[in-house]
């Protein structure tokens, strides 16, 4: 029941909060979103889950399983449940969260309670989307974020916010569809008669078809694969799906920003490694090379984008693309390094990227602008604001010892050890793109923070309050954290990917592998 | 302990409908909106609730004949009756503060009342003369309320509009009752069923027949061909009776429709012999949810743009006849029940949406999408009430309107009928464009700065806000509506 009162008490909260006056919302929306922080950590010190949720052997921390819905043959259940994979996630939804909300203190400044209630009611989808196992109320929670999404861009977003909102929900939701479709004609192919998701990817993996729509197993699998690899891969978002982001980025107001870089583009990540790569592990294998592809052109393409912009913002929206396609990567190495290198990196690319966003944030609530020809030696003014730009700024580059660091290093052995073809050439190639990321954010870092004072604004620049830089130095304590004690959620991830590469080495022969586990 | 007669609801509606008018007959020139709304409002709960209990203490198990075969009391009677005494209700707590400035309100109430009568007797409608006579019960009342606001050009066109399709439509009905009745000698629908069981005579008569019968059901639901007078009528008419009519009304076409053309005509004989109607509702579907949805994207009135796409939602509905296959057996009630179960859902969501529009007419709010620019900023709940309905109709998972069209379109494929769910998933898709126009307005579009909403509407409020709820509680609490409709689509298959 854990989970059903994680997600109800910040439902709740977001009523409340909604109900609540403008000027105290923000204060009682980040008191309120401590009770899920305590909530998540509390689960994370009694988890008690083992291996993966999909397979036969998980056992699953947390879990409840009712009937919702039954229609004719069909059952629909509430089943949600965590295993190693999904617990740091929630972990990283809850604190991001709270302090997103904090964050928004400063440059919010109208219609409030809504917002805040927004953010809340943002969260309780994430966290349905991060523990659910059976595919109905997944979806349904997958698609409650984007309404929130939706209205934090177009109601307190930048110039274009109306534009940059409705592509965000145009471009996600037909993403979603084609997905569901896909997903869909898979399940009506199996012989199952519910949407439980370990149930589903048991069968496929029994290869319990009944009807393939007369395309073949094999190309119904095909198929169904890349019309998830579609859904999902606008959401996280691969080239050349990425073309919403930099607009939705740019426009959003920064809570926002934060929340979408740091926890909703991993729902896209997050629901590849559960759907594509553990239900359809060998279409992955097959394909391998083409998603390796697909991840190394993020990667280089991503980060030259990011090298091209004036924005900040832009700057920072444009680097998680690149950072994204590393988590592809992983994925598709699919040893327990890359899967388990994937999974670490989403949460430490969650906790880097929404910092990142905050100190832009944070400068920009001072100097109304964020371009970085406007900018100049701003550290004198904003000392500690700088000095966690800094600190960001290196994390991103994957200095030893933050989250990053770890995240990417899994990725690469990964990577190297992979048996896909070429797969060393892959990761060599996407090493590159660490290169790239030093060099726009020294760029940017050395013109905006250092240097003579200067700024092209009618604003004066002033430090920063404590409201504001409380969030973005607790997120550098946690990003220096969690590189130093990977241990902390690498423990259960490892046990919860290690399942499906046992799947993977007994479905298709081994070439070599093995001595770097 | 005496029983209750199986058509209490529909008593009930009748009863109340006569109170209304005792009352004011006794106190004509008495200001007794209140009183009036009460009664009605009791009524018309009165008569859901009783249909919801039948329901679940199995009355709908068995088929009650009743008046020789006349009428029949089964699980999707009482389904139906279920249907239109909720959303009566809704429309008449909604009418108390909109008819707060009128007069004549007593007969709004009683013609509400009767119209509800009418619409749920059609779900219990079991021979021809008694589809009619519903039918017309329902819709007569219907042109009176249309036209209700006399002074208002608008509402007397629409009226005159609805009269004159609904005229028409009525009358090549009841031609093609004729002509059924001249082929098969009987006017009840299971023994016209039996008649085909010694061959099927006079293929011709009997066939146009159908495809007359078919128009005056088209004109109920406002479906392809017969759709011209929705989006008239509905403008023109005072907004609770716009969302009176296409929720409950629509629902009440669709119930007869399903019993006429599965009891009287069942596939199996006629399909073969005489015209394939499910192949005909199958290109019905496609048109009206197709031109439905497209004449929807283009509206700039809130309105109208209902309207329309309360016609596409008729062309989804329409997938549970089309997609029926003789011999279907279990696949045949699932995709029967997903289309009652759309109704359901519909029912709150549509009759929500209007009365949001009744909300907006009420304050004075113009009827296009532009004036109810930041409408949010001045009454955010009921804004939220409004984007819970906008969603749900386009089928996000924020109301019961994702599950039913998932069902739907899940029964559709299952009946070997996937193009048909391919071309209403795509048309699902599309709506949400004009959909979220409104939400657009409504939450991120500045208000003019005149913009003051004044007065009270309690009525109005409890209304919307009792018909989001709905929305929402179907989304957790779908499961009892789907056993529901499915039973009552294996009762009527005789499953």
């Amino acid at each position: 029941m854990m989970i059903e009162a994680l997600i109800g008490v910040t439902l709740l909260s977001a009523f409340v909060v909604m109900l609540a006056p403008d000027r105290v919302a923000g204060k009682l929306a980040a008191g309120l979103s401590l009770l899920p922080v305590a909530g998540s950590l509390w689960m994370f010190g009694q988890f008690d889950g083992s291996g993966n949720a999909l397979f036969e052997s998980g056992t699953l921390a947390f879990e409840t399983m009712t009937r919702w819905i039954t229609i004719g043959p069909y059952t629909l259940n509430w089943h949600v449940g965590i295993d190693g994979i999904s617990m740091p996630l929630v972990v990283l939804s809850t604190i991001l969260t709270t302090l997103a909300i904090m964050s928004a203190w400063t440059p919010i400044d109208e219609r409030e309670s809504q917002f805040y209630a927004l953010m809340l009611f943002m969260e309780a989808s994430l966290l349905g989307v991060f523990t659910a196992l059976d595919f109905f109320v997944w979806f349904v929670f997958w698609e409650f974020v984007l309404v929130p999404m939706y209205f934090l861009i177009g109601i307190w977003g930048g110039p274009r916010r109306k534009y940059a909102a409705i592509k965000f929900f145009v471009y996600t939701n037909v993403a979603s569809l084609v997905m569901f479709i896909g997903f869909m004609a898979l399940v009506f192919g199996l012989d199952v008669n519910t949407m439980d998701m370990p149930a589903i990817a048991q069968a496929i993996e029994a290869g319990a078809f009944t009807t393939t729509y007369g395309l073949g197993e094999e190309t119904l699998k095909v198929v169904a694969f890349f019309a998830m690899f579609f859904g999902f891969a606008v959401k996280v978002p691969t080239v050349p799906l990425h073309t919403w982001l930099p607009d939705a980025h740019v426009q959003a107001p920064t809570p926002a920003s934060v929340m979408l870089a740091g926890v909703l583009l991993k729902m896209g990540t997050y629901a590849l490694l559960r759907f594509n790569f553990t239900m359809l592990p060998g279409v992955a294998s097959d394909y391998a090379v083409l998603i390796a592809a697909l991840a190394v052109v993020s990667v280089i393409y991503g980060a030259m984008l990011a090298l091209a912009q004036q924005d900040l913002k832009r700057i920072v929206a444009y680097s998680s693309v690149s950072s994204m396609g590393y988590v592809i990567l992983g994925l598709v190495a699919y040893n327990v390094y890359g899967l388990g290198g994937a999974t670490f990196q989403m949460v430490a690319h969650g906790l880097i990227s929404g910092l990142m966003f905050m100190c832009v944030g944070v400068i920009y609530n001072t100097a109304h602008t964020r371009m970085v020809g406007d900018l100049s030696g701003i550290a004198d003014k904003m000392p500690v604001t700088a000095a966690v730009f800094v600190a960001a700024a290196f994390g991103y580059m994957g200095l030893p010892l933050m989250a990053g660091f770890a995240g990417e290093l899994f990725i690469f052995l990964g990577g190297f050890s992979a048996e896909f073809a070429y797969a060393q050439l892959f990761t060599a190639l996407a090493m590159f793109g660490i290169v790239i990321v030093a060099g726009y954010l020294l760029f940017a870092m050395q013109r905006v923070l250092f240097g003579p004072f200067s700024a092209d604004t009618d604003y004066d620049i002033v430090p920063a309050s404590t409201h504001d830089t409380v969030p973005i130095v607790t997120l550098v304590l946690l990003v220096i954290v969690l590189g130093t004690v990977p241990e902390l959620f690498y423990g259960m991830i490892q046990d919860a990917v290690t399942p499906m590469v046992d799947a993977m080495a007994s479905a298709v022969a081994p070439v070599f592998g093995g001595e770097l586990l | 302990m005496t029983e209750l007669p199986p058509l209490t609801p529909q008593l009930v509606l009748a009863a109340t409908a006569l109170v209304v008018f005792g009352i004011d007959t006794l106190s004509p020139d008495d200001d007794t909106n209140t009183l009036l709304a009460g009664v009605a409002t009791t009524g018309t709960l009165l008569s859901a609730g009783i249909a919801a209990w039948f329901l679940s203490a199995g009355t709908g198990d068995f088929s009650f004949v009743q008046f020789d075969g006349a009428l029949v009391v089964d699980a999707l009677s009482l389904f139906f009756a279920f249907v239109v005494g909720t959303v009566a209700t809704l429309v008449v707590v909604a009418s108390h503060d909109y008819l707060a400035d009128q007069e004549h309100v007593a007969e709004f109430y009683s013609l509400t009342l009767l119209a509800a009568t009418g619409m749920s007797l059609m779900a219990s409608a079991n021979s021809l003369v008694t589809v009619f006579i519903s039918l017309e019960l329902a819709s007569i009342p219907s042109y009176v309320l249309v036209s209700y606001l006399k002074t208002n050009r608008g509402s007397v066109e629409a009226g005159l509009k609805y009269f004159l399709v609904g005229a028409l439509s009525s009358a090549i009905m009841v031609y093609g009752i004729s002509l059924i009745y001249a082929a098969t000698g009987v006017m009840g629908l299971a023994p016209i069923a039996e008649t085909f069981g010694n061959g099927v005579e006079f293929v011709g008569v009997l066939g146009l027949g159908i495809v007359m019968l078919v128009a005056g059901f088209a004109f109920k639901t406002a479906s392809v061909p017969f759709h011209f007078w929705a989006p008239e009528a509905y403008e023109g008419a005072p907004a609770p009776v716009s969302a009176f009519i296409s929720s409950a009304s629509k629902a009440a076409g669709f119930a007869v429709l399903f019993r006429v053309f599965t009891t009287a005509f069942p596939l199996e004989v006629i399909a073969g012999s005489v015209v394939d109607w499910s192949l005909l509702f199958a290109a019905l579907a496609v048109v009206t949810m197709t031109l439905g949805n497209f004449a929807a994207a283009t509206q700039e009135n809130v309105k109208r743009m209902l309207a329309y796409s309360s016609v596409g939602h008729a062309g989804y509905v329409l997938i549970g006849l089309a997609a029926l296959q003789s011999g279907g057996g279990a696949e045949n009630s699932f995709v029967l029940g997903a289309s009652m179960m759309h109704l359901l859902v519909y029912g709150f969501m549509n009759t929500g949406a209007f009365l949001f529009v009744a909300l907006a007419e009420y304050w004075g709010v113009g009827r296009t999408f532009e004036d109810y620019n930041g409408l949010a900023e001045r009454a955010p709940v009921a804004c939220v009430a409004m984007t819970v309905f906008m969603f749900s109709l386009a089928g996000l998972p924020v109301g019961g309107g994702f599950l039913s069209k998932y069902v739907l379109f899940a029964g559709a494929v299952q009946s070997g009928f996937a193009w048909l769910a391919a071309v209403a998933a795509i048309n699902s898709a599309l709506s949400l464009f004009y959909y979220s126009r409104v939400v657009k307005a409504i939450w991120i579009e500045d208000p003019s700065d005149d913009l003051a909403l004044t007065g009270q509407p309690t009525g109005l409020y409890v209304a919307v806000l009792a018909a989001a709820v709905g929305t929402v509680a179907l989304l957790v609490a779908f499961d009892p509506v789907a056993q529901t409709a499915n039973h009552a689509a294996d009762v009527l298959f005789q499953l």
